[in-house]
């Protein structure tokens, strides 16, 4: 069922500071593997004391195909540092990468360019745009670079410079446009040559927030027609949140948790992580299937609702709560909740009100709701925890 | 940790550590002492050497001079009559040089002014005129149109104008002619060079050191090997104008190609552009409008350097300063003066309109990819029209093609009557300004100086390198006193010294104030940042026309003249230090109850310190060029020294003078860079 791996890296680092590499290497005379166990020790006092700024300390990340991977955390929390290393547009101090299983790092730098040219696009925070040329010659500068000739490259820059609503603005220069625009123009560019690996450094953080979220809608809506393999920083989590497959928590340079928005609202690793999905609301990210009670629900015959044993409909264990609340409340009964087409469990108005005030959901682990205390129990047939 | 680390943030002057005690870096008590000896040494060092029969005390004696100039001389002729590459001989090498250049000088000069010949000496005949007078106003004017608007063509071309009608049309095209070639020159190869420094820090390390020295080595050193490899003549100013004037823009596009944004650099990267792409393709064209400040440097330090390079052959205006100023022709020379101020500025306003020059919006280009040949080039097709039809004419009608010699004005006259009238009703005035300046401060400062005997010099140099700047500073300046001394330069290296540091003085006493005065008030700013400005683009030479007329040669002329060319920094640094200081400070300054007084004196200036020592070191820096150049009236310094070696093309003593003002530059460069950086931790700031 897991999609392959697209991009990965195995315990990265990026110190800046003199004799980085000395300060990593001293640590560990061991080999290659005790070598990555050894650095995990090295806390953020010891790399300070050495006179050294741990921008990436240790990072693990899988990125799997199709999906958006977002990267989150403060500023300065080695977001944009971690993204360079995946991209190798800086030097990691120490560590590996895997670009479709190919090793990053010790990759000549004629295959690199042949990778970047046709495999990776970036999208930057500032937009990056060559004031010099129009937005047609933005967009078509990855093609020339790649030796492609006017026509072709025109034609196709005109497609993506359409496809991000920009069209009829081919000829105008970067600093005739606002700035929603220019990084339309961005990410024009950057799908200009078809990456199969899409970075985005904080995209829309340079927009004010109305034209944030369309740039948020606007690129969904791409990702659902493209269905590109995207890293994505941000330092906000509504938006990683609106966006994310998985999510990567850093904290001074550490990656401390990665998981789907559902389970770091769900179990968060640290207090840090609680910190920052406190004040989101549950409804936006959980879904059916960590509300839902694992046993099967009927209504019950004393109130005089419908006839017991009935249901007043079926949602999908990935339905977000925010999307089905609505239709929950307002029927008495409670609903099926499917997953490919099998009952996996229920769930009721009770429920969907606890989880729109936030009742219950303190805390660490906070859905975790004795199933007792609901109607009729019965042993739940698939053997699931109440919060999957 | 949390992320609010206040280390973390960036460095600032942080309120509460900002030490504004005392400026006491140096332990007074201990200079005061260095002081008071070094005073008895220099009152009582004559009498006392005399007495103990130690001349060499206070002279160094010949027998122990290094003989570098001799062997520079000797390497020198060794290259002209000897050297060989294998291939072809040095000789060949430089006249290989000197014919790429002379070509398209060739070229450009029958252009603007000669005409177009075939054959050469009596046999010559023209096959075509130059451009006429009206069409290169015609393309001055376009060209002013097109950068900027109207009134810039109007300004330029009313320069112009100005030189065709005050009778300097001819030696200006001349000048002309040598700026058009060494620019294009100058600007192409300071780009590679800064390019090669960007890209291998190797050669940076390399490059960085020579281009101090060029830049401390006065302009005249520079002409006595060229003009001894390359002879007297226009190849000989084109070479020495061409690389006095690329160093800036060698620096000039490291620091733009530096300044490229990382995430532009980084697109580049992530298109995967190859080192030659990202280069040519993404570098460049982004540090375009920081690169175009180094080519109105270059403009402006070419025309400098092609005036001064008359004494070897540019001719042109310089020539006719130069000459009129031998002839002591009052009024010729400062016709001529005026006249390369005229072309100074027209020339400067032209670049750096160019520098900012708004880039044209999408429907224009759209218009105008529309239009016609003629719509799209307006300007190149009126100009070429102008001046095929002013070049037809003008072979009937000669006023069309060179601006008729009966109708020139000459100010001559006019500028000679009003400086005899100065000189008859002022003279007491002047006299005695002078005579009270001379006989107060330069010449008590001269005999003190020089008095000081060498070995005692070179100690205190080292001393105060060792004070500020380490052991290592302190060997340094130590080594290149010595350097002077051991080249039997020591006096003439004590004159240049006083007349610099004299001047220094009085330029800071003038221009520090004036510089807190334009950061406190803005009617003051404008009205002093127009006046420094127009004196910062006025060739070197210049200022020493109106000066050599009011008093005559000598050192008091030089000193004005010093003064003048190098007031702007001490102004400049002065107001920037001032306008930088965090509001914050003043205004806890405020809240405390200073009056302005104190404000001005316990918190501005004490903490626009490390600015104001900044433009010391240029003031001192622009001082020791110009004082080379005052030669020319007569000093008895180290400029002497390089315009004697000049006049008689002697390789080895221009070269050991002009490295003896380096010397003396980077002595006082690097104390003076150290002092600045003290003062700057002192009081917490930033680098
Ligand atoms: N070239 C560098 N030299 C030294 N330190 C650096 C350098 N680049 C980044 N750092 C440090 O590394 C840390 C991580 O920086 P990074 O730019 O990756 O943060 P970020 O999470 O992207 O922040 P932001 O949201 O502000 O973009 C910061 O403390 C920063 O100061
Ligand atoms: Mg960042």
């Amino acid at each position: 069922m897991d999609k392959p791996v697209k991009l990965a890296c195995r315990s990265v680092w990026k110190l800046y500071g003199p004799n980085a590499e000395d300060f990593l290497g001293v640590k560990n005379v061991m080999t290659q593997k005790s070598h990555s166990e050894r650095h995990l020790e090295l806390t953020g006092e010891q790399i300070r004391a050495a006179g050294l700024i741990g921008a990436v300390r240790a990072a693990n990340v899988e990125i799997r195909e199709g999906e958006i991977f977002v990267i989150m955390g403060l500023s300065g929390s080695g977001k944009s540092t971690l993204v360079r290393c995946l991209s190798r547009l800086i030097e990691p101090t120490a560590g590996e990468v895997l670009f479709e299983g190919r090793d990053l790092l010790s990759m000549p730098e004629r295959e690199l360019i042949e990778v970047r040219r046709r495999k990776m696009g970036m999208v930057f925070q500032q937009f990056a745009l060559l004031p010099h040329l129009t937005v047609l010659q933005n967009v078509a500068f990855p093609l020339e670079v790649q030796g492609a000739g006017r026509a072709e490259r025109e034609a196709r820059a005109r497609e993506v410079i359409e496809l991000v609503g920009l069209k009829g603005r081919e000829s105008y220069f970067p600093r005739e446009l606002s700035g929603g625009q220019q990084q339309r123009v961005g990410i024009a560019r950057s799908l200009a040559v078809e990456p199969d690996l899409w970075f985005l450094d904080e995209p829309f953080s340079a927009l004010d927030p109305l034209i944030r979220r369309e740039m948020q809608d606007e690129f969904l809506r791409l990702q659902s027609m493209l269905h590109k393999t995207i890293v994505f920083i941000t330092h906000d989590f509504d938006e990683a949140i609106r966006l994310a497959d998985r999510i990567a928590i850093m904290q001074d340079g550490e990656i401390i948790q990665t998981a789907t928005p559902e389970e770091l609202v769900l179990h968060p690793a640290t207090d840090y992580v609680a910190e920052f999905t406190r004040h989101i609301p549950r409804a936006k990210i959980l879904t059916a299937r960590s509300v839902m009670a694992p046993s099967v629900m009927t209504a019950t015959k004393d109130r005089g609702g419908p006839a017991p044993g009935t249901y007043a409909g079926d949602v999908q264990a990935s339905d977000r709560i925010e999307a089905i609340a609505e239709r929950i409340e307002a029927a008495d009964a409670p609903f099926r909740v499917l997953e490919e087409g099998e009952v996996v469990g229920s769930i009721d108005r009770q429920a969907v009100i606890d989880v729109l005030v936030g009742r219950g959901l303190v805390g660490r682990d906070p859905v975790r709701r004795d199933p007792v205390e609901r109607d009729p129990v019965e042993p739940d047939p698939l053997g699931r925890e109440g919060a999957g | 940790m949390s992320l609010a680390n206040p280390d973390s943030s960036p460095a600032g002057p942080n309120p509460a550590r900002v030490n504004l005690t005392r400026f006491n870096p140096m332990g007074a008590p201990l200079w005061l002492a260095l002081f008071a000896v070094t005073w008895v040494f220099s009152s009582y060092g004559r009498e006392f050497s005399r007495a103990i029969d130690a001349r060499w005390l206070m002279k160094y004696p010949a027998g122990w001079r290094l003989p570098f100039k001799r062997d520079i001389s000797d390497a020198m002729k060794w290259l002209v009559e000897d050297a060989t590459f294998g291939l072809f001989t040095f000789k060949e090498f430089t006249r290989g040089i000197a014919w790429l250049i002379e070509l398209p000088y060739d070229f450009v000069r029958a252009a603007v002014i000669d005409g177009f010949t075939i054959g050469v000496g009596s046999e010559a005949s023209q096959i075509a005129p130059s451009l006429s007078w009206i069409a290169i106003i015609a393309v001055v004017v376009a060209i002013g149109r097109v950068a900027k608007d109207w009134r810039l063509a109007a300004l330029v071309g009313g320069c112009f104008l100005y030189l065709a009608v005050f009778g300097q049309w001819d030696s200006a095209m001349v000048t002309l002619a040598s700026v058009l070639i060494s620019v294009p020159i100058g600007v192409a190869g300071g780009l590679l060079l800064g390019i090669g420094a960007y890209r291998w820090p190797t050669f940076d390390r390399v490059l960085r050191p020579i281009l101090d020295l060029m830049q401390t080595v006065p302009v005249f050193a520079y002409l006595v090997p060229i003009l001894f490899l390359f002879g007297f003549g226009p190849v000989s100013a084109l070479v020495a104008t061409i690389i006095y004037a690329m160093p800036p823009m060698v620096r000039v596009t490291t620091l733009a190609l530096r300044g490229v944004p990382t995430e532009i650099r980084e697109f580049g990267s992530m298109v995967g552009c190859t080192r030659r792409q990202m280069m040519w393709k993404i570098l460049v064209p982004s540090a375009a409008p920081s690169l175009m400040v180094g080519v109105n440097q270059v403009i402006m330090l070419s025309l400098n350097m092609v005036i001064i390079a008359s004494m070897i052959g540019a001719g042109g205006l310089g020539f006719e300063v130069l000459s009129s100023l031998r002839r002591l022709d009052i009024g010729a020379g400062l016709e001529a003066g005026i006249a390369i101020v005229v072309m100074a500025i027209a020339l400067d306003r032209l670049s750096q309109a160019f520098a900012v020059r708004p880039t044209p919006t999408h429907d224009e280009i759209e218009s105008l990819q529309q239009a016609g040949l003629i719509k799209r080039h307006p300007w190149g097709t009126t100009v070429l029209a102008v001046a095929l039809v002013t070049g037809l004419v003008g072979l009937m009608l000669p006023a069309v093609q060179s601006y008729p010699a009966s109708l020139t004005l000459t100010t001559g006259p006019f500028w000679a009557d009003l400086v005899a009238f100065i000189n008859v009703n002022f003279f007491d005035q002047f006299e005695a300004a002078k005579t009270f300046m001379l006989t107060w401060l330069l010449l008590p400062v001269k005999r003190f100086l020089l008095g000081i005997p060498w070995p005692w010099g070179i100690a205190i140099v080292a001393l105060a390198g060792w004070k500020f700047g380490g052991w290592r500073l302190g060997l340094l300046a130590g080594g290149l006193a010595l350097f002077i001394a051991a080249n039997g330069l020591w006096d003439k290296a004590m004159v240049t010294l006083y007349l610099c540091g004299v001047s220094v003085l009085i330029a800071s006493l003038i221009g520090i104030p004036l510089g807190v005065l334009s950061a406190e008030n803005e009617r003051a700013n404008r009205i002093v940042s127009a006046v420094i400005d127009t004196l910062q683009t006025l060739p070197s030479f210049v200022y020493l026309i109106p000066v050599v007329m009011l008093f005559r040669v000598g050192d008091f002329s030089a000193m004005i003249a010093v003064v003048l060319y190098a007031l702007a920094p001490a102004v400049r640094y002065a107001a920037h230090g001032i306008r930088g200081i965090e509001p914050q400070l003043i205004e806890a300054g405020i809240v405390s109850g200073c009056t302005r007084w104190q404000l001005l004196r316990k918190i501005k200036l004490p903490l626009a310190l490390p600015e104001i020592l900044l433009g010391l070191n240029q003031t001192i820096m622009l001082a020791l060029s110009m004082l080379v150049i005052t030669a020319l009236v007569g000093t008895r310094d180290l400029g002497q020294e390089v315009y004697i070696a000049l006049t008689k093309a002697d390789s080895g003593r221009g070269i050991i003078a002009g490295l003896s003002v380096a010397a003396i530059a980077i002595i006082l460069d690097r104390i003076l860079a150290a002092s600045a950086r003290n003062a700057r931790a002192r009081l917490g700031l930033a680098e």
